[in-house]
């Protein structure tokens, strides 16, 4: 019995990413636009969107090999299970015991590894100069990202995310400026993997700036609803494993009854509206920088990252 | 409890004060570096008084209040004049970039704490991460005179050095107050030489970039 409650929790809390993630990415562009005094989209314009996409047909390049078909499978696949293993409402889930935060990193790289193949495969230019740049912004992104893992993992004493989180709302967690400077970190590699404005605009496809657009350029109908989904769902996961290591309030624990589960939900949706509402007003208040800084920028991530397992050295537990 | 809440508040002003020093290290524009000076000072001089709290020390709050009257407040805005009189404060100049200097400056910060905790193994744990940072604050203000050209950016890398000793010196229970004022009062008459000594060059190379120094002394490159 306990079994089957533990299968439902972990099935819906997969199916709660996948429904939440366009959703957000809806939020976000609506506050964008509401910020910019625009009227902007409804917030069900990007279910719209992957429902259209749905129902076109995919078209091609002549030269398109296999890797360019299935690509976009793999790459959904990949960000929904990473996506699906961090904790959203509860702890403890069915597959928490594979829930560690280096294999949520690895599964999102092996994405981003498909995404930038199938970006070269075609042969375009454009599809190359977004790889390359896709490339170099993954290989600083990632390191930081190590970093912040390592942080906060020899602080909790586990990589897992449900230990993590459990101790980070527990109150022997004190004070400490590695914590401050690991959010920090992860939220500056957040923007980059997510391509979001300083790094990257999700809303252009301005030759010389644009990043993820580049890569995609060629897909087209279904292939490209799945892409655009696997882009919602990696932000929305990039939001909540923010807002479960460093708001971890709200989160049920294991044993959790059933109406407590509600209250979790609902919590993380008032966490992710809190996450979007802040990403876009963080995205209009600030100017696009020029891809020659994004290492720069990155850079100070990873020297965050970096800075704040240094300071554990000399802090008082390790 | 308590103890650990007065421990984890005088570590995270402490930890700030690295992060500000790599701040230095990070910002390219005079201006700029002349605001993270000032947050600097402000947090070196939060910091000590802290240390004043939870020392039952009132002598630190006049190093404290030294601290903020002179390099928070005065120092930065006469660096600020300067910088305007001398028509510089577009001027971006550095020996190395700032993705060499980040590593280098993470390089020093962990030499110094692997340093630290090596030769103060058995000392209050307190004053042994005070002594860690404040010789990483002090490493980075070599560092920061060490990568710029500037000679106004190398007065700053020598102002945050001297945070960093003022740092290490509230840590060790006991400076006498009299040793931190004349240091103080030393620290300000070197920054009016150096002053002087800034317009000085200005009249007669027509630049602060030391280089010009170089060329002068026959050291070509």
């Amino acid at each position: 019995m306990a079994l089957i409650l533990d299968l439902v929790v972990q099935g819906l809390q997969m199916l709660l990413v996948l429904l939440l993630a366009p959703l957000l990415t809806g939020f976000v562009r609506k506050v964008k636009a509401r910020l910019l005094l625009r009227r902007g989209p409804p917030l069900i314009q990007p279910y719209r969107d992957l429902a259209r996409l749905m129902r076109k047909e995919v078209v091609l390049a002549e030269n398109a090999s296999w890797l360019f078909r299935v690509s976009p499978y793999l790459i959904f696949a990949a960000t929904w299970v990473a996506a699906s293993l961090v904790p959203t409402f509860r702890t403890g889930l069915l597959f928490s015991w594979s829930a560690d935060l280096i294999v949520i990193i690895a599964l999102l790289g092996s994405a981003r590894f498909f995404l930038a193949l199938a970006g070269l495969d075609v042969g375009t230019s454009f599809g190359g100069i977004g790889s390359s740049r896709e490339m170099m912004i993954a290989s600083l992104a990632e390191p930081a990202m190590i970093m912040v893992v390592f942080t906060v993992a020899l602080l909790a004493g586990s990589t897992q995310l449900s230990t993590m989180a459990a101790f980070l709302v527990s109150s022997e967690v004190g004070l400490r400026v590695s914590l401050g400077l690991a959010l920090f970190a992860l939220i500056m590699v957040a923007i980059a993997e997510n391509a979001r404005i300083p790094v990257d605009n999700p809303a252009t496809h301005l030759e010389l700036t644009m990043v993820h657009e580049a890569m995609v350029l060629e897909y087209s109908g279904r292939h490209l609803a799945l892409i655009e989904l696997s882009a919602s769902l990696k932000l929305l996961l990039y939001v909540s494993l923010i807002a479960c290591l460093f708001v971890p309030w709200g989160l049920m624990p294991a044993g959790a009854a059933v109406a407590l589960l509600a209250i979790g939900i609902l919590a993380y949706i008032v966490k992710l509206a809190a996450g979007g509402f802040l990403l876009a007003l963080f995205e209009t208040s600030i100017a696009k920088m020029r891809v020659f800084r994004v290492p720069e920028f990155l850079g100070a991530a990873l020297m965050l990252g970096l800075l704040a397992t240094l300071l554990l050295f000399v802090s008082r537990s390790l | 409890m308590r103890g650990s809440l007065n421990f984890d508040i005088a570590h995270l002003l402490a930890g700030s004060l690295v992060l500000v020093s790599f701040l230095e290290l990070y910002q390219d524009r005079l201006y700029a570096l002349l605001n993270m000076f000032a947050l600097h000072a402000l947090v070196l001089a939060l910091s000590v008084a802290w240390q004043a709290h939870i020392q039952d020390a009132p002598h630190l709050y006049v190093t404290a209040a030294i601290a903020l009257v002179f390099k928070a407040i005065i120092i930065p805005v006469a660096l600020h004049r300067i910088i305007v009189r001398l028509g510089i404060h577009r001027e971006i100049e550095k020996v190395v970039g700032v993705g060499p200097a980040m590593l280098l400056g993470m390089g020093l910060v962990a030499l110094s704490m692997v340093v630290m905790l090596r030769v103060t193994a058995d000392a209050d744990p307190l004053a042994r991460e005070d002594l860690a940072f404040a010789l990483s604050v002090v490493l980075l203000g070599l560092l920061m005179m060490v990568t710029r050209r500037n000679a106004v950016s190398q007065v700053i890398g020598f102002m945050s050095l001297e945070n960093g000793l003022v740092l290490a010196a509230t840590g060790a229970k006991g400076m006498p107050l009299v040793v931190e004022i004349s240091v103080a009062f030393s620290i300000l008459i070197a920054f009016i030489v150096i002053g002087i000594f800034l317009f000085r060059i200005r009249e007669r190379f027509d630049t602060v970039d030391v280089q010009a120094l170089d060329r002068f002394r026959g050291e070509r490159r």
